[in-house]
Formats: C-alpha cells, sequence, structure tokens
C-alpha cells in the first residue's frame, strides 16, 4: 500500500512537469506583448524594453522556464497586470470558494448517482430503471448554464426560495450546486447501474444467494463493493469536467470564484492570472485523480500486488 | 422407489424462463428421490436442465425464469411453501450448493476469512473471533495447508483447486443434511479433479450428508453415485442406482451416453457418439424428446411422450420399449438379457 503510494507520488512529477510545460508556452505563444501591456499602449519603445529586462522576457526560453518553475515552487505567479497585486493573493480567497462548489457538487452528484444507479439495477427494465434512466440523459445532455438559468427563474425569481446570485449562505450554495452535480450525478448513476448490472450476474453472486446472504446485503456488501470501482474512475474523470463546470456556474450565479477569476482575466488579457488559475486548477485535478488510483487499493486488493 | 428414508423428493418440478421469444421451459416436470446419506448424480448434456434443476431446489432462479409448479419436499417439508425469509435459513445452512467455476465463484473483493466467517454469522449469529476459530477447523477440514494464513487471503491468491477447497469449506461451514455440487471439478485440472472428489466423499462420511452430484462426465458418476438420474431436455428419462444403470443402462439415451464413453470394464470396438443434436427449445418433438435422435422410434415415440414409470428395482423409465404399448421390433429391448444375476 505505502509503496504504491510513493511510486504513484513519483509517477506525478513527469505529470507535473507536463503541466507546467504546456501552461508557460501557453503564455509565451500566445500573440502580444506582456511588457507592451504593463506599459499601456502609448509606452515609448525604451520602456517597454526596460519592462522587458526586468521582468526577464528576454532570457532564452528554458531559462524563463526554469524561473517560472522555481517561483511557482514558492506559490509565487507574479503580479497580477491589472491591479498590480501578489497573484497568489488574488487567488487565495476565491480558490476556496471553488473547491466548496465543486466539492459539494461532488458530494451531491456521488450520492444521487449511486442510489439511482443501484435503484435501476436492481430492477432492471421497470418503470422506475427507465424513469430514472430518462431522467440520466436529461441531466447529461442539459448544458449546465442553461439549467442554471432555469433554476435560477423558477426557484430565485418566481418562487422566491433562494438568492438568485452570490456565495456563502445556505441558501446561495443550493441552486449553484444543483446546477454543477447534475450531469455527474447522471454520468455516474449510468455507470453504476450498468456496472452493478454486469456485477449482479456473476457466479460470486449466486454464491452469496445460496450462503442464505440476505437479498439487501447480497446488493450493498457482495456486489457494490465490485460495482464500485469503474464508478470511482469516472467520479475521478468527472471531477475535471466539474471543475471546468466552475466556470460557467460561477459566472451564471455571480460567484466570485476561481472560474470567474479566469473569464474576468482573459478578458482583461491578465495573463499571470490566467496562467495561475490554469496551473492550480490542473494540478488538483491530477490530485484528485491520485486519490483516486490510491483508493482502487481499497477496493480492489489486486492492484497492491504489481 | 428406494427402500431408504429420502431426505429430498422432488415430483413434477417445472421451470420456465420467459423470453421475448416465449417460454422455455428448462425444467419440465422432473421427478427424483435423494435417498439419505446417499448420492445422487444428474447427468445430462449442457441444456438438459440439470443445473437449473439444481437452482431450483433453492430457489435461486432469477428473472425470467419462474419455478412454475411441483413439489421440492426437503425433510418431509415442501420447500415451495416456505417464505423468502425461511428460505435462507435453509440456504447455506441445512441445504448447501458448490459450483462449477471456483475462479469466480468468490467474491474478489472479500478475504476468504471474511466469506467463511459470513456463513457462521448468518446462521449462527458468531462473532469474528468465533468465526474465525470454525473457518480455520473448516479450512483444515477441506485440506488446505496453513488455514490461518489463508484466512486474510484473498481469492486471487489462490490456485483454482484451493478455491474450490474454500467453496467446499464454506458451503460445508455449516455441516449441511444436503450439498448440491453443480460440476464441482468441471474446471479443475484432472488430478485436482480427483482429488476434489475423494475430499467430497470423506466430508460425506464423516458429516452423514447427502449429496446431489450434478455433472456431465459419467466418470463421476460411476465413482461417486449411489443414485444417478439420466436428465435430457428437462425430463429425467432414467433413474436407477449406480450399478444397474452402468450394467444394464435401458433408456436409448442412457445406452447412447455410455457407447460414446470409453470404457476399461469391457471390449468396446469403437465409440459411437449419439446422432444429432440436443432439439432447441422452440422446436422441442411433441412426443418422447428424444425420438429424433432414437434410433428405435416408432410413430408412437414420434407422438406421445411417454411417463416416468417404475420398471421394479426402483428403476425409473420415460421410454415406451419397456410398456405394454410397444408396437416396434420387440428385440429391441436386446439389453435385457445382459442384466446379471443380481438384477
Amino acid at each position: 500500500m505505502t509503496t504504491y503510494i510513493i511510486r504513484r507520488l513519483f509517477q506525478l512529477i513527469p505529470v507535473l512537469f507536463g503541466v507546467t510545460l504546456l501552461v508557460f508556452l501557453l503564455m509565451h505563444l500566445t500573440p502580444g506583448n506582456p511588457a507592451q501591456l504593463i506599459a499601456g499602449e502609448t509606452a515609448s519603445q525604451s520602456t517597454i524594453e526596460r519592462i522587458e529586462v526586468s521582468m526577464g522576457l528576454n532570457d532564452p526560453l528554458p531559462v524563463q522556464y526554469v524561473n517560472f518553475v522555481t517561483d511557482v515552487a514558492q506559490l509565487d505567479f507574479g503580479y497580477s497586470y491589472r491591479n498590480n497585486t501578489p497573484v497568489f493573493e488574488e487567488i487565495k480567497p476565491r480558490f476556496w470558494i471553488t473547491m466548496e462548489l465543486a466539492i459539494y457538487s461532488t458530494i451531491l452528484s456521488i450520492f444521487i448517482g449511486l442510489i439511482a444507479g443501484i435503484v435501476s439495477a436492481v430492477r432492471q427494465y421497470s418503470v422506475r430503471d427507465v424513469t430514472i434512466m430518462i431522467i440520466a440523459l436529461f441531466g447529461m445532455s442539459m448544458p449546465n448554464f442553461w439549467l442554471g438559468l432555469m433554476l435560477m427563474n423558477w426557484f430565485s425569481i418566481q418562487l422566491g426560495w433562494f438568492p438568485p446570485t452570490g456565495w456563502g449562505s445556505a441558501g446561495q450554495v443550493v441552486l449553484p450546486v444543483i446546477t454543477l452535480g447534475t450531469a455527474g450525478a447522471a454520468v455516474i448513476a449510468r455507470m453504476t447501474r450498468s456496472s452493478m448490472l454486469d456485477v449482479i450476474s456473476q457466479d460470486y453472486i449466486r454464491t452469496a444467494r445460496a450462503k442464505g446472504v440476505h437479498e439487501q446485503i447480497v446488493i450493498y456488501r457482495h456486489a457494490l463493493k465490485n460495482a464500485l470501482i469503474p464508478v470511482v474512475t469516472v467520479v475521478g474523470l468527472q471531477f475535471g469536467t466539474l471543475l471546468a463546470g466552475t466556470v460557467l456556474t460561477e459566472t451564471v450565479f455571480s460567484i466570485n470564484g476561481l472560474g470567474r477569476l479566469v473569464i474576468d482575466s482573459i478578458m482583461a488579457r491578465d495573463f499571470p492570472v490566467v496562467q495561475a488559475c490554469i496551473l492550480i486548477i490542473s494540478v488538483i485535478f491530477v490530485v484528485v485523480n491520485l486519490i483516486v488510483d490510491i483508493s482502487y487499493t481499497l477496493l480492489n486488493k489486486r492492484i497492491d500486488m504489481d | 422407489m428406494s427402500t431408504n428414508e429420502s431426505i429430498l423428493e422432488v415430483t413434477d418440478l417445472r421451470t420456465s424462463f420467459f423470453t421475448e421469444g416465449g417460454e422455455v421451459k428448462a425444467v419440465d416436470g422432473v421427478t427424483f428421490d435423494v435417498p439419505a446419506g446417499k448420492t445422487l448424480g444428474i447427468v445430462g448434456e449442457s441444456g438438459s436442465g440439470k443445473s437449473i434443476t439444481a437452482m431450483s431446489i433453492l430457489q435461486l432462479i432469477s428473472h425470467p425464469g419462474k419455478i412454475k409448479g411441483g413439489e421440492i419436499k426437503f425433510r418431509g417439508k415442501n420447500l415451495l411453501d416456505l417464505s423468502e425469509k425461511e428460505m435462507r435459513k435453509i440456504r447455506g445452512n441445512q441445504i448447501s450448493m458448490i459450483f462449477q467455476e471456483p475462479m469466480t465463484s468468490l467474491n474478489p473483493t472479500y478475504t476468504v476469512g471474511q466469506q467463511i466467517r459470513e456463513s457462521y454469522k448468518i446462521h449462527q449469529g458468531l462473532g469474528k473471533k468465533e468465526g474465525s476459530k470454525r473457518a480455520i477447523e473448516m479450512l483444515k477440514l477441506v485440506g488446505i495447508p496453513s488455514p490461518e494464513k489463508r484466512l486474510d487471503q484473498y481469492p486471487f491468491e489462490l490456485s483454482g483447486g484451493m478455491r474450490q477447497r474454500v467453496m467446499i469449506a464454506m458451503a460445508l461451514a455449516c455441516k449441511p443434511d444436503l450439498l448440491i455440487a453443480d460440476e464441482p471439478t468441471t474446471a479443475l485440472d484432472v488430478t485436482i479433479q480427483a482429488q476434489i472428489l475423494e475430499l467430497i466423499k470423506e466430508l460425506q462420511d464423516e458429516l452423514g450428508m447427502s449429496v446431489v452430484m450434478i455433472t456431465h462426465d459419467l466418470g463421476v458418476v460411476a465413482e461417486t453415485c449411489d443414485y444417478v438420474a439420466v436428465m435430457y431436455c428437462g425430463k429425467v428419462v432414467e433413474y436407477a442406482d449406480v450399478r444397474t444403470l452402468f450394467k444394464n443402462p435401458r433408456h436409448p439415451y442412457t445406452v447412447g451416453l455410455l457407447k460414446s464413453l470409453p470404457r476399461s470394464d469391457r471390449d468396446q470396438e469403437e465409440l459411437t457418439p449419439i446422432k444429432g443434436t440436443v432439439p432447441s427449445p422452440d422446436e422441442m418433438p411433441v412426443g418422447c424428446r428424444f425420438a429424433p435422435r432414437c434410433p428405435f422410434a416408432t410413430n408412437l415415440c414420434h407422438e406421445k411422450l411417454p411417463s416416468l414409470d417404475d420398471v421394479g428395482d426402483g428403476e425409473q423409465i420415460r421410454c415406451w420399449i419397456y410398456t405394454d404399448e410397444w408396437n416396434g421390433d420387440p428385440g429391441v429391448k436386446v439389453y435385457e438379457p445382459e442384466r446379471t444375476t443380481e438384477g
């Protein structure tokens, strides 16, 4: 177990190298001169050159990359072009808002997805199963910004149950989390259903029944533990889609999170902030999938062996 | 039919599967007895309904299958009258089952110990400590070396033979009165097969249980069984004690099966396979199910289904040849003279 985790941590190194390199190149391959941006359109050539030197923009690319990685490792993401404040300070408060949103949505989608999937699988082709799967199809197909707007329209504007925008109070949390969690719940429900159906027809389920195990325990102990293995993968991958979804959800509900910061910074060409946000989101995704991989070993002991 | 007291009496058991193509009668009026302490072999080709018969006894038939009728009397009580809750108390406790595929019949995500302990927990309410003690005893009984160590291992860490031993340990954990073994050795190496059959026999003597041995292998039958029910297309066609069946098979299907088997106790020119194939469920013959493949079949055989009749000596045959109505060649009872003096 420990050796497995250590090995997986080592495997993170090339992934992180790739991520930082891509983010770094992204900034350098986009047209436009950062020095020009900082100095403003009317600045003189000499001012621009002075800024270029002070930012190290004339150094060879590999040197710039090494400097970039060294700074990032110390959580120094540079200064925002817009506000001239350290990027890290800008991101910190928003980071937690987005994490809250993402975690609540994930919990919601796992909870609903698992229950719906199991209920469907246990009564395959029943009215209940078909209904759940049709709802899941809708849930997967709806763009989440549209779902967000519809929820806002019904529950905030028409019924007035929840505040339409912002983040913090319990009421403000409900609609964004539903908006963001729905697609994940639908995907997890479908995955759980097919995985459960596959497992229920296995020989060891018959063995459990032949032992006199209560059907409920057959489903929730014997079948579910095996059926969860592919579902856990989907949860990990779904987390990436979810992080991308935060950008839209936060924009729709005017939540001051990382996603909205990305949009605002792109609009303002505030590249250091964009760069830092992408980097942080990528690292979160990688770490979540590492956690997923480690949790496999708890479900499937065979992984530990190779 | 037998002088011994029967532990299990199956009468006119009918189990069907309801598919889009219509009803498939997998088990169609099966009747047999399992004498207490003895081993009954159920023999037949794939699709003859022998496994479904076994699953029906424990009521483990799942959708779209359904037990349509009949009686399954276990210790004089009809199991089909019991509730699901009462049935659960019987499964794995009084009647246990082991399966064909040891590789896939154990849950890959739980340890051997957890899986054996579960039986003790369900049926005897034993906790982890006491359950482990009993599990170790069982593993020792089925001949697994260093059982303490095995308890914390997962099924994938064991070989096929070992897994089947674990299955047997699990099935026998609560000392059942009846063990149903559904092709327990089919998936194993020949040497392991012999060991497993030997083990089942030993344990049967030790625990005094009865066994239903389901197999397509007449060799297994000869080695382990006291009585044999030969199944064809969801029906029992011949029921006899094992000596009679091998010495003096009567039903043309049984004769055909034995002729297609190499034997060391008899001069044999060549092996003769049974001509034709098992009919598919949607073109089941109206008369005797075996008539299209039977070398002796007459019009009567094609038109009317014979019943399973006693022919003396506790033997039952489902064949027109052994009835008064037989109007075909009287010489077909060629197997009769072969009968030895003990018959």
